[in-house]
């Protein structure tokens, strides 16, 4: 008998959330705002199920529902991606080690 | 692209999101990360394209929807402030949760174009994996939404509690497992909206009852579910980007979450269950004043000029009161006079994880001078002078010596063993958990009631 694909997507995701633990207990704890905004940007990968949605237009036929819903979702997700690697960007460079006392 | 190299570039770009968190493991690693991440996003979104036709007409729209949005995004970061931080993120949230229910309601109304099967005839699994995936979504928005608010302070950062909460929460919670079971025998739409208003209704049920300082467990959590609500999402589409981010983004909130509660020693479920706060301070009222040394910024600038070290204990009113650049010329001021300087962060300090950290980066202090509590708590003992900024709880002698209190057992800076304390603070009122401090009427704290900012200028002004 076939396995299901079903599995295969479990597997993944169970393995996943073992590599998410070890790596984000890892992260060091004066980062963990950066952490929240960088997870936050990519959990907006989910953009790409908007595309999807909107993927069937064609220019006979107007906006169904599922259209329609789908370019909201990508403009939201949109907000996200940019707004979540840019802050993270503009904080992650505020960050920045002792400069040399005599230096200045 | 055939669907099969559609999912190979899928799973690199899902690799590439777990470099993007291995890099935060130190600030020198972490822009490279950020560059990982939003390589990963490019691949999965062009990817994305080419597996869609890329020619059908629908791909201005989806270029013009981007560039709305992106725009939205990219002011807003640009634009932010870093005491801002938690209600941006908290908002953010909302967004991740509320796409998530748009793409599973599109998917249920368009089964087709996700090969998902026909209208009112979708495959088993996937209606159950897209019906959890926009209930978690649909909880992660409204519940974001309410932390928004409370953070923003457009809605009072109290607990609002009733009787019956928690049997009403439940009633809301077996009704969405029932109706997540029951779709799969009926598909109709109505069963589809009510679970996900039934969703929107607990995530506001779940967030109310949490107070202000509990809010970096909330946030954490809801990170959390943002996660599993894209996991969900990524199972209905077979995309695997999806379900290898959200298995991070799910463990890493649900990690947060867990240094956050253990911050404070109290248990997810008493935060969640919320009302923290309530109850103790009515206790404490009755207690005799005691007298209480004061001082102004005059006192406070002889006694750290003559310091050989000074450890700055940092908190949420540093925040409020936006004194961290103050902080860090008054910390410049006594590095001149040759006075070691280190800032103490408590984990729960501020309204997020992390969030002193980032304000402090942001006055330019370096991250080599900021410490963690295990790593700090043994130098307070051999430190001249304590310096605590809008930070109280977490200094409370009481949490290690009275089994009684609310805040017992709770981790805290051992501010007490250093040889003098200042204590920047408004008034003599307790903190969050309602407890009265009694670092206030020892010999060696002297206490400097002002609004933080002003008391700092003045302390460099004393100092120069």
């Amino acid at each position: 008998m076939e396995i299901d694909p079903f599995i295969f997507r479990l597997s993944i995701f169970v393995l996943s959330i073992f590599v998410g633990y070890y790596v984000v207990w890892s992260v060091t704890p004066s980062l963990h705002t950066p952490l929240m905004s960088v997870t936050n940007a990519i959990s907006s990968v989910i953009i790409v199920g908007a595309i999807v949605a909107v993927s069937d237009l064609s220019s006979e036929v107007s906006l169904n529902l599922s259209n329609t819903l789908g370019l909201i979702a990508i403009a939201l997700a949109a907000i996200n991606i940019f707004g979540g690697f840019l802050v993270t960007q503009r904080m992650l460079q505020m960050y920045k080690k002792r400069k040399k006392e005599k230096l200045k | 692209m055939t669907p099969n190299l559609a999912a190979s570039f899928y799973l690199i770009s899902g690799v590439l999101f777990i470099l993007a968190l291995r890099g935060l493991s130190s600030p020198e690693t972490s822009r490279q990360g950020n560059v990982f991440g939003i390589l990963g996003m490019v691949l999965a979104i062009v990817v994305t394209f080419l597996f869609v036709d890329i020619l059908s007409s629908s791909f201005i729209f989806t270029i013009c929807a981007l560039v709305i949005g992106g725009s939205i995004g990219t002011i807003i970061a640009l634009r932010i402030s870093m005491t801002a931080m938690p209600q941006l993120v908290a908002g953010f949230h909302s967004l991740v949760g509320l796409a998530a229910v748009l793409v599973a309601l599109s998917a249920f109304y368009s089964p087709e174009t996700f090969e998902l099967g026909t209208l009112n005839n979708i495959k088993k699994i996937s209606l159950i994996e897209m019906s959890i995936g926009a209930s978690i979504g649909a909880i992660t928005f409204t519940g974001s939404v309410i932390a928004f608010l409370k953070l923003q302070g457009l809605m009072s950062g109290a607990p609002i509690t009733f009787k019956g909460q928690h049997f009403i929460n439940l009633l809301i919670g077996i009704g969405i497992i029932s109706l997540i079971i029951y779709i799969t025998i009926n598909q109709s739409n109505y069963i589809f909206w009510l679970l996900i208003i039934s969703s929107f209704l607990i995530g506001i049920c779940l967030i109310i009852p949490i107070g202000g300082a509990d809010m970096p467990v909330v946030i954490s959590m809801l990170n959390s579910y943002s996660g599993w609500a894209a996991a969900g999402i990524g199972f209905t589409l077979e995309n695997t980007a999806l379900i290898i981010t959200g298995a991070l983004v799910g463990s890493s909130g649900a990690i947060l979450s867990y240094i956050m509660c253990k911050g404070m020693n109290r248990s997810f479920f008493n935060v969640i269950l919320g009302g923290f706060g309530e109850t103790y301070s009515t206790l404490q009222k009755n207690k005799d004043k005691k007298p209480v040394k004061s001082g102004n910024a005059e006192d406070a600038a002889f006694l750290m000029k003559n310091a050989s070290s000074v450890i700055i204990v940092p908190g949420y009113g540093m925040a409020v009161a936006q004194a961290q650049h103050a902080l860090r010329e008054m910390a410049d001021s006594l590095k001149k006079n040759g006075v070691k300087v280190s800032y103490a962060v408590h984990p729960v300090a501020g309204r997020m994880p992390g969030h002193m950290n980032v304000l402090l980066a942001e006055a330019n202090v370096p991250y080599d001078e900021v410490f963690e509590q295990e790593n700090i708590n043994s130098d307070f003992a051999s430190t001249d002078v304590a310096f605590v900024i809008g930070a109280n709880d977490v200094t409370n002698p009481v949490a290690k010596t009275d089994p009684q209190s609310p805040i017992y057992g709770m981790p805290i800076l051992d501010v007490e063993k250093s040889k003098s304390v200042l204590f920047v603070k408004r008034s003599l009122s307790p903190g969050y958990a309602g407890v009265d401090n009694e670092l206030f009427y020892r010999d060696n704290t002297l206490m400097l009631f002002a609004d933080a900012k002003k008391m700092t200028e003045e302390i460099v002004k004393n100092l120069n």
